[in-house]
């Protein structure tokens, strides 16, 4: 598989979301829904009605990447993916060596399913793993056991061109020694792709109300720094470097489809709740899809599409989102995308004081021909990007 | 117009909550002032601030119709006076313009501070004093002790005080007929040439400049020129009105009565209270004795959270100004809050109402720096300047000496808090004149720098006495002082809006806690930062916030950019309201944070 150019093509990706899951994770703030009984074949119909909508205004792309997420789409029927990937390549030209990304759950019984989505075309999946202890795995709402989750990987290895499996950290009580000894048994089975998620409270979920209500504490920033960079040090030494923020891969193992997403190249989201990227007659335009399984439905029976009207992202907001995804990656912005996302000097979309101080204080690089995060800036994106940033 | 031996011109004198808004509204109502469906409590405070806090800002006039015992019809003018400290100037022009006063002392409460300081100034004016024993309903009411009291401390004769519930309506004739017998008529001659007091002005958006008025000789009426003898101005009367608490247009004002009239004035400089009106075509050749102008004593700057609403700032400050001759301000910039105004207050409920008013009725969000105090800095050049502002405080080598000013201060309060009050003085610098009891009351006259007074010494005074102490100053002196000027500095650059003089010996401690305080509420920045007070160049206390470890959302994909985007762009709308010093952005919130804080 030949790795992508870093440089300034960022592909094309189409993201379809499978909004269903067994159970809602305490701290997934996704938009994930659980129901009784899902019509698999109206779902079918729907997305393949979807993607010919935006198969139609895009029609001239080269699609890089397909990516299945949710929601929990090691759910849909392996019947479902065949169709979608099949209507994909029936649409648009598709890149050799397309990656297709499948989310599944390390559920023995999901497991089960891993030879039909293979079949489908799937090559790569992504496991929702999180942790490798029993009891971190039940405050974390997981349905599935440690040993459950090894056989999985075990299965994905043996059933799939490329996997990668997710980690939370920095959970309630984890010192720094006991998230060491987890991650060094989960490089045992790790092949290319690791993501290694800090766990956070969002809004809308079960640990937004547990956390106010002080049922657990979170480390403080001292310990999630500490935890970062004893992730960042052990992960580079075993040859998976952070190639973004929460994500380590050998070289040429990165995620393509997210790496699109990070490189603010254009991709279709298909599905409810999706959102997506579109280049339409050169001017950048965000979707974004009824988030209500059953009212998208209703929208796609209806209109053939699922989305809010389609809003124009204004040069200077490109300039913003193509920093704020940019500067999460290792590579960094090149300085030639900024100036064609914003249309003007790259000096000008950035705070000239600030980007002075930033760079004086290490925390980001003016090089090649590119603006990079240094790891200390990237541990502090959040900040670093204010200061970047025109108020 | 109503013959001299038939007019009263009375104030009443209370302390707050003691129930003289209450007593003018059953006056109102019991002469008619007001049917049953226009009353409402507290009918003479008219700006809502006026009626929560149960406090009168601005004087006002009511003039009520009284048939008494005698079978005669009495013209009552009632003057209706703040009773804070801050607005003494407004009581003593109010006492000025009456021949007697009503000291209303609640019953189950007693005399206390505020009502000591005023009555003193309605001596001062010669009043009679008629004392009205209020809330005499109540359970805790002990009309034979505070009876004494008023005697013991004050010393009037209370053997015939009035006794009266204001709630429910209880001896309010007899107040009635003790104002008819017991006051003096006003003195006046009809025919000689006219002769006014400028008691007060407000402009009002319709009807211009309102001047409130009390006719000493001659007459007010429409169509005459009149003359403003200090000012100057010359106007044509287009209204002479009294009020009932309504507005009623009476054509003319004879002596011994009080009104208003309106003359087509927008300026209300034109019109400075304490000036005498006169006919501008047979001028008198005396004037009045005015008053002594009200002096702003308290400056602090008032700063927008927001930059943008600076020009509406400016604005509400000039409308402010229109009705409020004794507030001042001018402009002012600060590295740590931007651009704002330095204001200069009577006191610090002064300042308070005005800051209040200017949130509500202006709607707008605004810092407030630490109040100061005005310093004279005496220069090596012989030069003498007058400091409102820390800020501005000129190089210790070219100071020769600096003096603050003092106050002297009384304060009741129950005897058992008298320890921790004494302690409370003991650290405030203050120096003991005079203690003494009256029951279990005691009365302490202390001398304090005000410096130390405009440093939440009111709100510590009531907390250590649950509320129960009482508090009145009047001016002392200028005295020289031990004063340093307390620089906090963050990374090394001075937040000038936190910089306060002090006196020596507590500036050590003052600092500390500034320290300390910053040290909480700035959050942790890309850099760390220093927080240091200083004195000069010599620093006293430091503290040190660490950089921040780690901010940055685990994950972002496709999905979430345009949520991330807005958090963004709100993050970025928080940056107008950072302040850089030196590599580190401090958000705005801190510096107001720790201004609003209560430090002992």
């Amino acid at each position: 598989m030949t790795p992508l150019d870093p440089g300034l093509d960022p592909g094309f990706g189409i993201y379809v979301h499978w909004p269903f899951c067994l159970a809602k994770c305490p701290y997934c703030d996704f938009n994930s829904h659980v129901r009784d009984s899902v019509d698999h074949d109206r779902w079918r119909e729907a997305l393949l009605r979807e993607l010919d909508h935006y198969a139609d205004v895009t029609a001239d792309r080269t699609v890089t990447s397909i990516f299945f997420g949710g929601g929990t789409p090691s759910l849909m029927n392996p019947a479902t993916v065949a169709a979608v990937i099949e209507r994909v390549a029936q649409r648009w030209k598709t890149a050799p060596g397309l990656e297709i990304t499948l989310e599944a759950n390390p559920t023995s019984v999901e497991a089960t399913r891993f030879q039909g989505f293979r079949a489908a075309g799937v090559n790569r999946v992504s496991l929702g793993i999180q942790a490798l202890d029993d009891q971190s795995l039940k405050f974390l709402g997981r349905a599935h056991s440690a040993s459950e989750a090894l056989g999985a990987i075990g299965l994905a290895a043996r059933q799939f061109d490329r996997f990668s499996f997710d980690l939370i950290y920095a959970r309630p009580n984890q010192s720094v020694a006991a998230w060491e000894a987890e991650l060094k048994r989960a490089l045992d089975h790790a092949v290319g792709h690791l993501s290694v998620y800090q766990l956070t409270i969002e809004e809308g979920t079960r640990f937004h109300t547990l956390h106010n209500r002080g049922d657990f504490v979170l480390p403080d920033d001292e310990l999630a720094g500490d935890l970062f960079e004893a992730t960042q040090a052990l992960l580079t030494g075993a040859g998976l470097p952070a190639y973004e923020i929460s994500n380590h891969a050998r070289p040429g193992e990165e995620s393509r489809h997210n790496l699109t997403y990070w490189r603010y190249g254009d991709y279709v989201g298909i599905g409810p709740g999706a959102h997506g990227r579109l280049t339409l007659d050169g001017a950048k335009h965000a979707t974004r899809a009824h988030r209500a399984p059953e009212i998208w439905l209703d929208r796609v029976d209806r209109h053939g599409h699922g989305g809010h009207a389609a809003e124009p992202v204004a040069p200077a907001e490109r300039a913003v989102e193509l920093l704020m995804m940019g500067l999460r990656l290792a590579e960094g912005v090149p300085l030639a995308r900024l100036e064609a996302e914003s249309g003007q000097p790259f000096a000008q979309s950035l705070d000239a004081a600030g980007l002075d101080r930033m760079i004086a204080g290490g925390f980001v690089e003016l090089a090649d021909d590119r603006l990079r995060a240094t790891a200390a800036g990237r541990q502090r994106l959040n900040a670093l990007l204010a200061q970047l940033l025109h108020a | 117009m109503t013959e001299l031996k038939n007019i009263r011109n009375f104030a009443i004198i209370a302390h707050i909550d003691h129930g003289k808004s209450t007593l003018a509204d059953r006056m109102i109502q019991m002469c008619g002032g007001l049917d049953a469906r226009e009353m409402r409590e507290q009918v003479l405070d008219s700006m809502d601030i006026e009626r929560e806090r149960g406090i009168t800002i601005k004087a006002q006039t009511v003039r009520l119709l009284y048939t008494a015992k005698d079978g005669e019809q009495y013209q009552m003018n009632l003057m209706d006076t703040p009773g804070h400290v801050d607005f003494a100037y407004e009581v003593s022009r109010s006492l000025a313009a009456c021949e007697g006063s009503i000291l209303v002392v609640d019953a189950s409460q007693g005399v206390e501070a505020q009502t000591l300081a005023n009555v003193y100034q309605a001596l001062d004016n010669n009043h009679e004093i008629i004392p009205v024993l209020n809330k005499i309903d109540l359970p805790a009411a002990e009309p034979d002790r505070v009876k004494e009291q008023i005697e013991d401390v004050i010393g009037l004769d209370a053997s015939d005080a009035v006794m009266i519930s204001a709630k429910t309506g209880l001896g309010i004739p007899d107040v009635l007929e003790a104002i008819v017998q017991r006051l003096p008529a006003p003195k006046g001659d009809p025919d000689a040439t006219t002769k006014a007091l400028l008691v007060d002005s407000w402009y009002d958006p319709y009807l211009g400049v309102v001047v409130l008025v009390r006719v000493v000789d001659g007459q007010l009426k429409v169509g005459m020129k009149m003359r403003m003898m200090a000012s100057g101005a010359a106007r044509e009367i287009d209204r002479v009105g009294v009020f009932t608490p309504k507005a009623l247009l009476t054509g003319v004002l004879g002596p011994g009565e009080m009104g208003f009239i309106t003359a087509g004035i927008k300026d209300i400089t034109e019109t400075k209270v304490g000036d005498t009106i006169t006919d501008d075509k047979r001028p008198s050749q005396t004037m009045l004795p005015g008053f002594k102008p009200s002096v702003p004593v308290v400056f602090c700057g008032l700063f927008p959270t927001d930059a943008a609403e600076f020009e509406h700032l400016r604005d509400s400050l000039g409308k402010l100004a229109l009705n409020d001759a004794s507030f001042h301000f001018e402009a002012e910039t600060s590295a740590a809050l931007g651009f704002g105004f330095r204001c200069g207050f009577l006191g610090l409920l002064h300042l308070e109402i005005i800051q209040e008013r200017l949130e509500r009725e202006f709607n707008l969000d605004l810092i407030t720096t630490a109040p100061s105090v005005v310093y004279k800095i005496h220069m090596n050049d012989g030069s003498v300047i007058d400091l409102h502002n820390p800020a501005d405080m000129p190089d210790p080598v070219r100071i020769v000496k600096i003096e603050e000013p003092w106050i002297k201060a009384t304060i009741m309060l129950p005897d058992e808090y008298l320890g921790s009050v004494l302690q409370l003085c003991t650290d405030r610098r203050g120096e003991q004149i005079e203690l003494t009891y009256a029951g279990s009351r005691a009365m302490m006259i202390y001398r304090l720098p005000l410096n130390e007074v405009v440093f939440d010494f009111y709100d510590r005074l009531k907390s250590i006495s649950r509320g129960y102490a009482s508090f009145d100053y009047q001016w002392d002196e200028y005295r020289e002082g031990d004063l340093v000027k307390l620089s906090i500095m963050v990374n090394a650059e001075p937040v000038d809006a936190l910089s306060t003089i002090v006196h020596r010996a507590a500036s050590e401690k003052r600092g500390r806690a500034l320290c300390e305080r910053l040290k909480e509420l700035i959050p942790r920045q890309m850099f760390k930062i220093a927080v240091q007070a200083a004195i000069g160049s010599r620093v006293i206390a430091r503290e040190t916030i660490s950089a921040m470890r780690k901010d940055v959302l685990a994950k972002c994909y496709g999905g979430d950019i345009s949520r991330k985007r807005k958090l963004l762009d709100k993050q970025k709308e928080g940056k107008k309201r950072m302040r850089q010093f030196g590599q580190v952005e401090i958000p705005q919130s801190a510096f107001i944070a720790a201004l609003k804080m209560n430090d002992s």
